[in-house]
């Protein structure tokens, strides 16, 4: 095989694989801190990647321009979701959660073919075509951007983080939820910022993906579990691990449909999924229980 | 036997005996004044009462949440099939390859889960994982027809148990005895040793562990057993439809569908799961036939509906229908 | 034979429906006397169910479906059709399971004749109903072998067969190359792995050694139905360095394929589908623009100079202003025809009774067509035996036919230009 394929599909693995990673990522938040399983992950992302095809349909506007609306939007969306519906089952068995959020998501999904029928739709910039040629290796332009954007939204989440009151209350949260509430902190507040916040990370990850792929009311399930194996590989609650865990995936997805048969390459997700669960529960960058 | 029969009617009120025997007494004759459409609607609702009630074994009494269980339905129904079409051999043995088979597979997820202490949200990921990997698996297997399909041959005779080969009404009747057995052989798992056991392990995993319960070998036993149980689903699938696919058979749509019975009627309940899925079955239809009268009927309009139905059941009843239902009959036991 | 199966379903109908034992046992007297018989028993309405997958994955395959069956009526009044029929909706939900109970319901509330469903799964499930309930199943579009091969007598498919299908692709192929002069040596061969893409690869297999190809396949490359993007596979076929790429595709992979293949900028002499659906989808153009043109697809298409294709396209146009045509003619063309099929029948049997209808199906010879090909006719098994391709080629971003020559719009053009040097 030759050497120059091997690169190319490389590349392009990796950059897919970071678009992959920021969906995960807000997956993680969430999981990492409220303890809940959002179960409407790629659902939510489906929504922000609609969001991103009427701006562009009907203004013109660029989804990478639309990243920061989209994403405030969806903040709010998450934010309402997780102060109303969820938080009542944060004490609540996996089970119920489970079904509150598949409820959701069958809305959210039906919700959507009303809205705008089963065609796939799409963003067609100006640039959706292109490619650079670097030495042997083709480029995608599109995966590109995306993948730079998709790193900076990291970046920024990272700062949010590390940096702001809010987002080391956040952690506080997650690491002690006793002591969280010992020191006066409003954990129910912070738990729908926290699934705001998650929830504005897939609405990003939505517009960018949005250059990538076409959008039906149906891809999310897929994504859903695609969030789900990222997380879980990367390690729960590590932000890292998250953005490790997609690379991983987009990575081996792409080789694996390089060197086997090509309509298995779903099957190394899995794969991959079920030695990590073995061999390190925790996941690559997780901490252990 | 007669010191089991006792058991099994241990603690259960006469009204209750009376109620249970009104309801298989309206599901036998439940065919006689149905029509094609009634009964092919009946038969969908036993089969995800009967797959609702062996889910519930596993997660209901033992407390392990599999969202996976489209593959033991899906391996089961394959290996059915596979017997039939390819050696003759009638579904009355090769049901036998199929729990064989679905055990296996129960078995195989069981220990590395188990072994390696993989639960709750882990342990569900884990079991969606085999089965996204063995549908992708199925999609390749060519030589079971892969992602092209398997298919039976349809035949136009009379009832023949011994090949499954008839009418409707043939497996309606096979699907009630199935569920009737299921039903009181869950009733029989919960008077025993093992449902004490997994009832404990379900509350408090190390309280059980603490006070002597070989934890792994009882969760192994659960995970076999619901298997086992599901596997005769999918034989029934196999040649109730005479089409397998992979994509759908396996699919993970398909092993949500069959636990939200359970699920609504009420976890770890005996007549939960049967009560899930009628109710679930009739909802669905009477919602399309709403919006079919009303002119409403939109794509995607139903499954809104459906949704917000499911929505409302898990925050205002969180166990399930049967629970307060039965309290509202009367129907509680003595004890 | 009609005589007997009726007896049988009236003495299995007690158990199963009260109403259309009555309808049976009435038809079965009515032909030795009691005139009264007749008015009462046989609605002078056919109503035909008409199944498909309007929501769920399919969702659009089925919308568009739809519409053939909407423009149905206005058109079949024109061509003299003045029997009534009306038309009972059912959606399946792009589910096997519910195409099931579906066809039951529709079968229950009356419908004499089913048609649809786009889906070869769906279409083998209802089979089962309608043949168990001696109802006539016209199958709009399936292409799934086993489904007249199941020694079905109520199932009759105007759809060609997968082996049909690729054979009339790999001639169509050849029309190409002996046109324009030019031939590929090699070709790389691209399909998606699902129930459709897998019964084409196997009729492929089947039909390439002997059909005397000019050019051998180098690598056959499957890819996931579910593929979130293809540009590992287009990479791999693109290293094959083959003149000519062969894909048997849907509508959004191949969509992703183009696209990709623009990016990793790989201009083979051409694209071509042996008769896959996809590259003449409106979105097809819509989605790719400039880079949709020249794709070839070897399909069976309506033909564009009959008088029935110009009502069909004007009353299409008045009901639905908004699509266009070409982008829905292969969905709607089936769809209007399969009522079309049902409508004749009615008219020749002279009664709704299904058993008769499906006599009069199995008669039917129907020349005044939408779609190329002789007339319509069912072999023993319920196919029909006049199904014809026509050879698209994209221009202008709209599909035009090429071959056959008395159909045909325009000239192909092989091989095709590069992507960069398109305006």
């Amino acid at each position: 095989m030759p050497a120059d394929l091997i690169l190319n599909v490389a590349v392009g693995g990796v950059l897919t694989g970071l678009v992959y990673g920021l969906m995960a990522l807000g997956l993680s938040v969430i999981f990492g801190v409220v303890r809940v399983v959002n179960f409407a992950h790629g659902e939510m992302m489906t929504l922000g990647m609609y969001a991103a095809v009427v701006l562009f349909g009907s203004f013109g506007l660029d989804p990478l321009l639309m990243l920061v609306p989209v994403a405030a939007a969806l903040f709010v969306i998450g934010y309402i979701l997780q102060s109303t519906l969820i938080n009542p089952f944060v004490n609540r068995p996996e089970h119920s959660q489970f079904m509150l959020l598949v409820a959701v998501a069958m809305i959210m999904v039906n919700g959507l073919l009303m809205a705008f029928g089963p065609n796939a739709r799409n963003t067609l910039v100006s640039y959706a075509l292109d490619s650079y040629q670097v030495g042997p290796v083709i480029i995608d332009a599109v995966r590109l951007y995306a993948a730079l954007a998709a790193l900076a939204v990291a970046v920024a989440l990272f700062a949010f983080f590390k940096l702001t009151p809010t987002g080391k209350a956040i952690r506080a949260c997650a690491d002690n939820y006793l002591g969280a509430q010992v020191v006066g902190l409003n954990v129910k507040r912070l738990y729908a910022f926290t699934f705001g916040v998650g929830a504005a990370c897939v609405g990003a990850a939505g517009c960018i993906m949005v250059l990538l792929i076409d959008v039906t009311p149906q891809i999310g399930p897929a994504y859903t579990l695609l969030a789900f194996v990222i997380v879980i590989v990367g390690g729960l609650g590590s932000m890292p691990g998250a953005l490790l865990g997609g690379i991983l995936i987009g990575l081996s997805e792409a080789l694996a449909g390089l060197f086997f048969v090509p309509s298995a390459k779903g099957m190394f997700a899995f794969a991959i999924l079920v030695l990590v669960l073995l061999l390190r529960p925790q996941g690559l960058l997780g901490k252990k229980a | 036997m007669s010191r089991m029969l006792r058991r099994l009617g241990e603690g259960v009120s006469n009204r209750a005996l009376v109620a249970l025997g009104l309801v298989f007494a309206a599901l036998l004759l439940a065919p006689l004044v149905s029509n094609g459409y009634v009964l092919s609607v009946l038969i969908i609702a036993l089969y995800y009462a009967y797959a609702g009630q062996a889910w519930n074994v596993m997660m209901g009494f033992c407390g392990q949440l599999s969202l996976g269980h489209s593959l033991y339905v899906g391996v089961a129904a394959y290996a059915a099939a596979i017997f039939f079409v390819k050696w003759n051999v009638p579904p009355v043995i090769g049901m036998f390859a199929a729990i064989a088979v679905a055990m296996a597979f129960g078995a195989v997820i069981g220990f590395l889960a188990f072994r390696f202490s993989v639960s709750g949200v882990y342990f569900a990921l884990l079991t969606i994982a085999f089965a996204e990997f063995t549908r992708i698996g199925f999609d390749h297997f060519t030589w079971a027809g892969g992602s092209g399909g398997f298919f039976l041959k349809v035949e136009d005779r009379a009832a023949d148990l011994i090949t499954l080969r008839g009418p409707p009404i043939m497996f309606y009747y096979v699907m009630l005895a199935l569920t009737a057995l299921a039903f009181l052989f869950c009733r029989m798992l919960t008077q025993s040793r093992v449902g004490y056991y997994w009832f404990a392990i379900r509350e408090d995993q190390e309280a059980a562990q603490a006070l002597g319960i070989n934890v792994f070998r009882y969760k192994m036993l659960a995970v076999i057993v619901s298997s086992g149980m599901t596997s005769l689903a999918g034989v029934f699938f196999a040649f109730y439809y005479n089409n397998l696919f992979p994509e759908q058979i396996f699919s993970m749509a398909r092993s949500i569908e069959l636990i939200l019975g359970p699920i609504i009627g009420g976890l770890g309940t005996l007549f939960g799961p049967i009560l899930g899925a009628f109710v679930l079955t009739v909802l669905a239809d009477l919602v399309t036939e709403v919006l079919v009268f009303t002119g409403y009927d939109i794509p995607g309009v139903k499954q809104v509906f459906y949704g917000l139905c499911l929505a409302v059941v898990v925050i205002w009843l969180p166990l399930g229908i049967w629970p307060p239902l039965k309290r509202r009959l009367g129907l509680e036991g003595r004890s | 034979m009609s005589s007997k199966s009726r007896d049988q379903k009236s003495a299995g109908a007690g158990l199963v429906d009260r109403r259309s034992a009555l309808a049976g046992i009435a038809a079965g007297t009515a032909a030795a006397v009691a005139p009264f018989n007749i008015v009462k028993a046989q609605a002078k309405v056919l109503k035909i169910g008409v199944i498909l997958p309007r929501s769920g994955v399919q969702a659009f395959f089925g919308q568009s479906c739809a519409k053939g069956a909407e423009i149905a009526e206005e058109v079949l009044r024109q061509v003299g059709y003045d029997q009534k029929f009306e038309i009972l909706n059912a959606d399946f939900e792009s589910n096997v399971d519910v195409a099931r109970s579906r066809a039951e319901r529709l079968i229950n509330d009356g419908a004499h004749v089913l048609v649809g469903p786009f889906d070869s799964g769906a279409a083998m499930a209802i089979a089962q109903v309608t043949e168990q309930k001696r109802v006539p199943f016209v199958c709009n579009i399936a292409a799934v072998p086993q489904l007249t091969e199941q020694g079905y007598k109520f199932v009759f498919r105007i759809f060609p067969t997968s082996v049909d299908l690729v054979r009339n692709g790999l001639l169509g192929f050849k029309d190409v190359f002996a046109a324009t002069g030019k031939t590929p040596q090699t070709a790389v061969f691209m399909h998606i792995n699902d129930t459709f893409g897998q019964a084409n690869k196997a009729a492929i297999d089947k039909l390439f050694p002997a059909a005397n190809m000019p050019f051998k396949i180098l690598d056959t490359i499957a890819y996931d139905p579910a593929a979130r993007d293809l540009s590992v596979e287009v990479a791999k076929a693109k290293a094959t360095n083959a003149d000519l790429l062969m894909v048997v595709s849907r509508l959004n992979d191949a969509i992703l394929l183009v696209r990709e293949m623009v990016k990793q900028r790989w201009e083979p002499m051409g694209i071509m589908s042996p008769g896959s659906p996809g590259m003449y989808e409106a979105q097809f153009f819509q989605t790719l623009g400039k880079y949709s043109d020249y794709a070839v697809s070897v399909v069976p298409w309506y033909n564009p100079t009959t008088k029935l294709s110009a009502l069909v396209g004007s009353a299409f146009n008045k009901k639905f202003p908004k699509d266009s045509l070409v982008g829905n003619i292969f969905n709607v063309g089936f769809t209007f025809e399969s009522i079309m099929v049902a409508v004749d029948a009615f008219k020749r049997a002279g009664t709704t009774d299904p058993v008769a209808l499906a006599d009069a199906i199995r008669q039917t010879d129907l020349a005044n067509r939408l779609m190329i090909g002789g007339p319509i006719k069912f072999d023993a098994k319920g196919q029909n035996m006049n199904v014809g391709s026509a050879v698209l080629q994209n221009f202008n971003q709209r599909p035009s036919v090429v071959f056959p020559k008395e159909a045909a719009e325009a000239a192909p053009v092989f091989p095709v230009p590069g992507w960069s040097q398109r305006a």
